[in-house]
């Protein structure tokens, strides 16, 4: 049996990972030998103390990073073996980013930051606009389309940052603390769209957080400290 | 949104920036259009200057005057159809209006320059009316000068043997050219080369400040030129003849090397606008390192990034380069205008293609460095804010 068949319910895997980065003359090891596998379909949240290795470890998983030493496999693909430009594509079509401070492009309205990553794809003008409605409708943001961002709400320009990161439909999201700068209520809209996303869309999430209330909507949370795993509580 | 959109919303994010670098290349590429148009013009010459006549001069400065007795040599070198000679009289119409004014001999000058139209009538009356005067269609309109009208013209030269600068003619003809070219030029006007001698207080007769030789269908200027060159060497009158481009380019080249001028002109242009859109386009690019990581993230390129960044540089230096180009074009035909034809700026095609090639070339020296960076920014890096 091939390895990619005997890897059909991990969506993520994290075998022996090593990851070290050099700040000036020191080598700082972030991760150390990590090792962990994340089914298709799961909630996952990484908890641990600042400089633990979470957004190290989140970074290798979206295929921003590579690793030291390791594999990473993300659907059945070595994405620690491929090179930047293949990387690049890998992400345009497999993987939604959604960051703690969104991130939105400025000059753009919302639909425009949503229809953004279809500019790497072949659909038509026609085709990108259908999606980038669909997905705004995902958000329920769909009457907000033609605002700039800072015309939106935090909430709303989170929910519009998750709407690009759906657009292309890929199957992972990751997610760097998504609700570090909202007010609880909005944290909660936020958590719950992406219960929605995974329990109704079957997308796999991986969140960063420090907020023990949100890893409650996640169906795992993993502990790391010091680069290292430490246990797994579902 | 479309790649390009994308483009121009960056392009103007900062609008009164990008405004404000926009007028800057806009004002250096109007330089560039006129300056080099003026290049173009004393170094290819136009084409109503054509090898169908030479100048002579006397060799030292064309303020010097030759005697009209060198007429039959002049005339006897095989090749030369005809000599004509002008003498400048540097007319002032009122108070302070200055006048492209010669004295000629009518018959010789109308011989040498056909391509000016006027009635026989007129030419004759301006041979037989010492006192006669032909003024180009502009310059009669200019002043509203009619046929028959009595002109009172000052010198700012030669007084008359009264002492007095002011002169007064008859404005027996009024001519025109044979084509649009030459239409543009009637703003100058004749007078008697006899009235002159006569007239003028320093008893100068029988002296003009060049001639021009019209010279056969299929004579050999450069050889002609040489001939003429030769028989006055070591003679008090030593001359120097040349076509008629090349002796207005030394005429305006008196002021200095036109063509190094420009060229310093455009380098110093062309160095500040280099600092000026360089350091808009490295701030543009500082500002958005976190954007430009997000598009990596998104799944575009380093190549693409590079991309975005570079057509940005491109868009900026070729919206302000076009409209300098244009806005050029248009104040070189109002130069033409206001200057009656005398001076013609027109921004043909080399100075359109050369506008071209320095937009695409100020585009990558601005652009480069930037998407250089955006291309090797690292995304983690980028994004933690280090």
């Amino acid at each position: 049996m091939s390895e990619r068949n005997a890897m059909t319910e991990s969506m993520v895997e994290v075998r022996n990972v090593t990851k070290v980065y050099e700040r000036g003359k020191q080598q700082i090891e972030v991760l150390h030998g990590l090792t962990l596998s994340i089914p298709r379909g799961d909630f996952v949240a990484l908890m641990g103390p600042s400089g633990s290795g979470k957004t190290t470890l989140l970074n290798l998983i979206g295929g921003l990073d590579k690793p030291t030493s390791g594999e990473v496999l993300v659907g059945g693909a070595r994405i620690d073996q491929l090179s930047s430009g293949q990387l690049a594509r890998w992400r345009a079509h497999n993987v939604g980013f959604v960051f703690q401070f969104y991130n939105l492009m400025p000059v753009l309205s919302a639909e425009g930051n949503v229809e953004l990553p279809l500019l790497l794809t072949r659909l038509t003008k026609a085709q990108r606009r259908k999606n980038v409605a669909v997905a705004l409708e995902v958000v329920g943001l769909a009457d907000r389309a033609k605002h700039k961002p800072r015309e939106l709400s935090g909430g709303q320009e989170q929910r519009v940052a998750i709407a690009r990161a759906l657009v292309s439909d890929p199957q992972l999201l990751v997610c760097d603390e998504p609700t570090g700068d909202l007010d609880r209520k909005t944290a909660d809209e936020i958590l719950g769209l992406l219960q929605v996303l995974n329990k109704e869309h079957g997308k796999t999430i991986v969140i960063v957080t420090h907020d023990p209330k949100a890893a409650e909507f996640a169906r795992r949370t993993l502990h790391l400290e010091k680069g290292q795993l430490l246990e797994q509580a579902a | 949104m479309t790649k390009t959109g994308f483009i121009v919303a960056n392009l103007f994010r900062r609008r009164t920036r990008t405004i404000l670098t926009l007028l800057s290349v806009i004002m250096a590429f109007l330089l560039f259009g006129l300056l080099q148009s003026v290049n173009t013009v004393f170094n290819s010459g136009a084409d109503f200057i054509g090898a169908t006549r030479l100048i002579v001069q006397a060799r030292v400065s064309f303020t010097t005057a030759l005697p009209v007795s060198m007429v039959p040599k002049l005339e006897a070198i095989p090749g030369v159809a005809r000599v004509a000679y002008q003498q400048w009289f540097g007319g002032v119409w009122q108070t302070n209006t200055p006048i492209f004014m010669f004295s000629v001999d009518p018959v010789r000058y109308r011989d040498a320059y056909p391509e000016w139209k006027m009635p026989d009538a007129q030419w004759q009356a301006f041979e037989r009316t010492r006192t006669g005067m032909i003024a180009g269609r502009q310059l009669a309109e200019k002043f509203g000068w009619k046929l028959g009208q009595r002109v009172p013209i000052s010198s700012q030269i030669w007084p008359q043997k009264n002492g007095s600068k002011a002169w007064e003619f008859d404005l027996v003809g009024i001519f025109d050219g044979k084509d649009e070219d030459w239409q543009k030029r009637t703003n100058l006007a004749f007078m008697q080369q006899d009235f002159y001698d006569e007239a003028n207080q320093f008893g100068i007769k029988g002296r003009t400040n060049f001639f021009i030789l019209k010279l056969a269908p299929g004579a050999d200027a450069k050889a002609i030129s040489k001939t003429v060159d030769g028989m006055f060497e070591n003679s008090p009158d030593e001359t120097k003849t040349q076509t008629e481009k090349d002796f207005n380019i030394s005429f305006v080249k008196q002021i200095g090397d036109i063509g190094l001028i420009v060229r310093w002109i455009l380098f110093a242009v062309f160095f500040t606008l280099l600092l000026v859109v360089g350091n808009t386009m490295a701030q543009s690019v500082r500002e958005r390192i976190p954007e430009l990581a997000v598009l990596k993230t998104l799944g575009f390129s380093d190549g693409s990034v590079l991309g975005f960044v570079l057509a940005e540089a491109l868009a900026l230096v070729l919206l302000g380069g076009l409209v300098g180009l244009a806005l050029a074009s248009l104040a070189g035909a109002g130069v033409e205008k206001i200057t009656g034809g005398q001076f013609l700026l027109e921004l043909d095609a080399s100075v359109w293609l050369l506008g071209v090639a320095a937009i695409v070339l100020m585009s990558l020296a601005v652009g480069l460095l930037p998407a250089l960076r955006a291309r090797r920014l690292k995304i983690v890096d980028a994004l933690a804010g280090r």
